[in-house]
């Protein structure tokens, strides 16, 4: 381990919640176990998947260089870190931040972690997350350590889990809200985190709260599951519950939610979820990756026998007492504001610049004397500077109530309406102050090929076009047009949103001769508002290098064509798909690559554009089932047991071994008979009956002898151990746990496929 | 006192060029012709950040960054795995490099004529919290190292070392050749 690390390791010791740094030592084991080749590359790429800990473009070892492709020379000694994942190659590390709420010490560790380890700029993702680029994988145990001393987790944030539960910004101070969804988010995100019901989907699973549904900020009808504050009287009381939707999402088939209930009691919204879980475990799709998310579940069901089968499973979950006490938090959470309210005229005097920000940037509360600011980055990018002179702001004029946004932006809120001229001169002196927030220059953008294994074309070069040339224009902008919004993905997989946006654009290929041409399909009409209410319409793909003129056409269009106060949306609808695509006909044209090499490069590049560097995304996850999981659960309590071992501690690392041949034993177990006993007596009879007994846990030659030791074990668990017993306790927990594995695939083998 | 990520900025001479463009395929150039004897990656733009990293050539070993961070262009050399050998020897290889491609980048077509560093206007950041806190015991610690080893490439009482920044920031020593010595270079 790199000195650095140990010495965070030391100083952050018994700093840091119980729970999470278990969960860092476990997978610093794990890094420690594959590394010696001990866990398999599958399971280890889905363990680190589930702690956040992802992969990035040319992490396969080689890149294509502009003339040919290379590989790149890493060092050879080492495993992979996932199926053709080099152990060296950058990575990338993705923070979960539930409902975007961060505090100014949280800022100020991602700047350090920004700066030690990354390329000292921190991003802001479309699901409120913070993503840091360019990570090596030996140092994400000790930046989750200093996380975690911090308050924050990165569990569960890829891999096949529950994602980041995301929630409106202006949850609490909406003026349009039913009541604050932040403490239902926040319940939600940590109820659900590392859930044993929530551990075997075939793919991810997204949740979304807003406060109100004509506002778009929560984009509930994407996800795969969302709600919308609601109330209803009930015996003269107000009731507090949701407008649910399931099965929304966007990808390359994107599917709007369906209505699943008009109010879902706020005491019902945990049980529901994991019924919901449990169902999708139950019946989702495992073994096409591309059908696995809940949308075609539903859309396979249909949403009234969707219903009726979670309705099933709800009736049949075991009460928990969490649900009734995570309610009984929801009215103890509380946001303060730092200074007192001031009443003050929302347009004084002031520069130009200053007036335009205040419009452009600031939203009045609903909270009489307090506004909420925005501060737009540009791609979602923030130095670790800005970081940190953002959290003197946080602090200096709030309670440090500061929050990530969707649109890769974060909302300060509680600002006293007194106070806004001199956060707007601190904001301004960290370049944070650009008067763009809620306009057509605010563009959000996925990685694409920046950092994306999946990516097609440049989305953040593209982005970074548009929005210079939207900023340097000499001709301002009409008010009509200044508000739209342009998303940008670089494949047709969404995570820039393009669907939902005025003008979306997502990268393909195209070819001229034999040369490969980035271009971005033009989609035009989609709904941002109401919670992200209808999709935009693909009207034809356009050269990367021509989309600028693209954009100026289809704005000038509308601003020569629309009628009295019509939208955007509108507009594309009234006129047509053809018509919209006669707008951009000509713009199709490529000259040869001898006439023109710049079409054939992408922006912000240099090199001739191919798709030789596509990989395979790790979105998916890798499919690896709890039993696998157990089992190398069952892996590290041996390796454990051998560390023990070596410090002397006989007593401790027998127990280990012990453990270890337990865990597989369940591991075993769950997988036959879908549930595991817990009481280790049990634990040992079950395994006796169902596997002992039928001979199905027996070695060709060995028969029973394996599964021998693991019932000795059981005998002597407790007693006094010297060294050398306990030595051949951890060497018999080696044997069994390889019978665990060869007993595991036999069934694998026999057993037949799900439908 | 054990130190494992060195950076060196050196700061490009006014005026500096303020499209940052040409460095793209210059970075792009280096990896196809392995201009640095590591191993080079890919090349990050993030012209669009303020005060960012400007351009990033994206490596295994260090990465190298022509920007404006701190708000004065320069060449970054961010060390990423722990270099070898003493205090001293990281010090050198650190600037060897950052010079070495502070030289190569003045030598680019894109830049020839419109981009020269000054290599006697250096900081020096030590990138670890934990090994190297940014506090007045850690800078007395390093004076002695970096005032011999800018002694050996300056010459002695030709320079003064200053530690910058506020405490939050990581460990950051200006090192710059006084004006009568720097007038003679």
């Amino acid at each position: 381990m790199k000195y650095s690390n140990q010495l965070w390791k030391q100083r952050l010791a018994g700093r840091l919640p119980a729970h999470l740094a278990e969960e860092i030592d476990v997978f610093e084991d794990e890094i420690e176990l594959r590394r010696q080749g001990k866990i398999d590359e599958r399971v280890f790429a889905e363990t680190r998947l589930r702690r956040g800990v992802y992969g990035q473009r040319y992490d396969n070892g080689q890149r294509h260089d502009g003339i040919t492709t290379r590989k790149l020379p890493y060092p050879e000694d080492k495993p992979t870190k996932g199926p053709n994942t080099v152990w060296d190659a950058p990575g990338m590390q993705r923070i979960k931040i539930p409902f975007g709420g961060l505090n100014a010490t949280q800022l100020e560790v991602l700047a350090e972690l920004a700066e030690e380890y990354s390329d000292g700029v921190a991003h802001i993702t479309t699901r409120q997350d913070v993503q840091l680029h360019f990570i090596h994988l030996d140092d994400t145990p000790a930046i989750m350590r200093r996380l975690a001393a911090v308050g924050i987790t990165t569990r569960e944030a890829c891999g096949n889990t529950i994602r980041n539960v995301t929630a409106c910004p202006y949850a609490g101070v909406c003026r349009d809200q039913v009541f604050d969804v932040t403490p239902y988010a926040k319940m939600t995100a940590y109820y659900l985190l590392g859930h044993p019901e929530c551990q075997d989907f075939g793919r991810k699973f997204k949740i979304a709260f807003s406060g109100c549904s004509r506002n778009p900020c929560a984009l509930v009808r994407m996800h795969d599951f969302g709600v919308i504050a609601k109330t209803r009287e009930n015996n003269g009381r107000l009731e507090r519950g949701f407008e649910a939707y399931v099965g929304g999402g966007l990808g390359a088939v994107p599917y709007q939610a369906k209505l699943y209930s008009e109010f879902l009691p706020e005491t019902e919204l945990l049980p529901t979820l994991v019924a919901i879980a449990r169902l999708f475990t139950r019946l989702g799709e495992k073994r096409n990756r591309n059908r696995a998310r809940i949308k075609f579940l539903v859309d396979k069901l249909g949403i009234e026998e969707f219903k009726r089968l979670v309705e099933q499973e709800r009736a049949q979950l075991p009460e928990d007492p969490r649900w009734k006490e995570a309610l009984e938090e929801i009215p103890r959470y509380r946001e303060e504001p730092r200074r007192p309210a001031a009443l003050v005229e929302i347009e004084p005097a002031g520069s130009a610049e200053f007036r335009e920000w205040l419009r452009r940037n600031v939203y009045r509360q609903r909270q009489e004397g307090y506004a909420a600011v925005t501060i737009a980055l540009p791609l979602g990018d923030i130095t670790a500077a800005q970081l940190r002179r953002l959290a003197d702001i946080t602090r200096n004029y709030t309670n440090e109530t500061i929050r990530t946004t969707v649109e890769q932006n974060f909302l300060l809120r509680w600002v006293s309406e007194a106070d806004l001229p001199a956060i707007y001169e601190d904001l301004k002196a960290a370049h944070l102050a650009e008067p763009v927030a809620n306009t057509i220059a605010d563009i959000t953008a996925c990685p694409g090929t920046d950092t994306c294994r999946l990516g097609i074309a440049s989305s953040r070069g593209l982005a970074a076009e548009l929005r210079t040339r939207l900023l340097e224009r000499r001709e301002p902008l009409d008010e009509s047009v200044r508000g739209l919004r342009i998303k940008i993905s670089g494949c047709f997989n969404s995570c820039g949103q393009h669907h939902l946006a005025d003008v979306g654009f997502y990268g393909v290929k195209r070819n001229k001769g034999r040369y490969a041409v980035p271009h971005f399909q033009v989609l035009l009409g989609g709904q941002w508002g109401e919670n992200a209410a209808a999709y935009g319409l693909a009207i034809g793909v356009v050269p990367s290098k021509r989309v600028p003129e693209a954009l100026e056409r289809i704005l000038g269009r509308y601003l020569a064509g629309r009628q009295d106060g019509e939208s955007f949306q509108a507009f594309i609808q009234r006129i047509g798909r053809a018509e919209c695509l006669k707008m951009i006909e000509d713009l199709r044209e490529i000259p040869t690559h001898q006439a023109d090499p710049s079409y054939y490069v992408d922006w912000g590049d240099a090199r001739e554009f191919t798709i030789g560097d596509l990989g395979v995304g790790e979105c998916a996850g890798e499919l690896v089932s709890p039993t696998e999981f157990q089992l190398a659960a069952a892996e590290r309590e041996a390796f454990e047991a051998q560390l023990h071992l070596e410090k002397g501690e006989a007593g401790e690392a027998a127990r280990r071994a012990y453990e270890a041949m337990k865990r597989a034993a369940q591991a075993l177990i769950a997988h036959r008979l879908g549930r595991a006993p817990q009481d280790p007596e049990q634990v040992v009879e079950t395994f006796r009956k169902h596997f002992y007994d039928t001979e199905l846990f027996f070695d060709a030659f060995a028969r029973g002898k394996f599964a021998q030791y693991y019932f000795n074990a059981h005998k002597r668990n407790g007693g006094p151990w010297d060294e050398d017993a306990a030595r051949k306790q951890i060497e018999e927990a080696q044997l069994f746990l390889e019978a665990a594995h060869a007993c595991y695939q036999r069934l694998l083998e026999q057993e037949q496929p799900v439908i | 006192m054990e130190v494992q990520h060195i950076n060196i900025k050196i700061f490009a001479r006014e005026p500096a060029p303020a499209d940052l463009a040409g460095a793209i395929p210059v970075f792009h150039r280096w990896i196809q012709q392995d201009a640095t004897g590591e191993l080079l990656i890919d090349v990050a733009d993030y012209r669009h950040v303020p005060e960012g990293p400007g351009v990033m050539l994206i490596a295994h070993e260090a990465h190298y960054s022509l920007g404006p961070t701190g708000g004065r262009l320069g060449l970054l050399y961010n060390r990423r795995t722990p270099a070898t050998g003493s205090t001293r020897e990281k010090l050198e290889q650190a600037y060897s490099a950052a010079l070495a491609a502070c030289r190569r980048l003045e030598q680019e077509p894109e830049f020839r004529g419109s981009l020269a560093f000054d290599e006697g206007d250096v900081e020096v950041i030590f990138n670890d919290r934990a090994l190297t806190p940014n506090t007045d015991e850690t800078f007395e610690a390093l004076r002695g190292e970096l005032e011999a080893f800018f002694a050996s490439r300056w010459g002695q009482g030709t320079f003064v070392l200053e530690k910058t920044g506020e405490p939050r920031e990581r460990l950051t020593v200006r090192v710059r050749r006084s004006p009568e010595t720097a007038l003679r270079a």
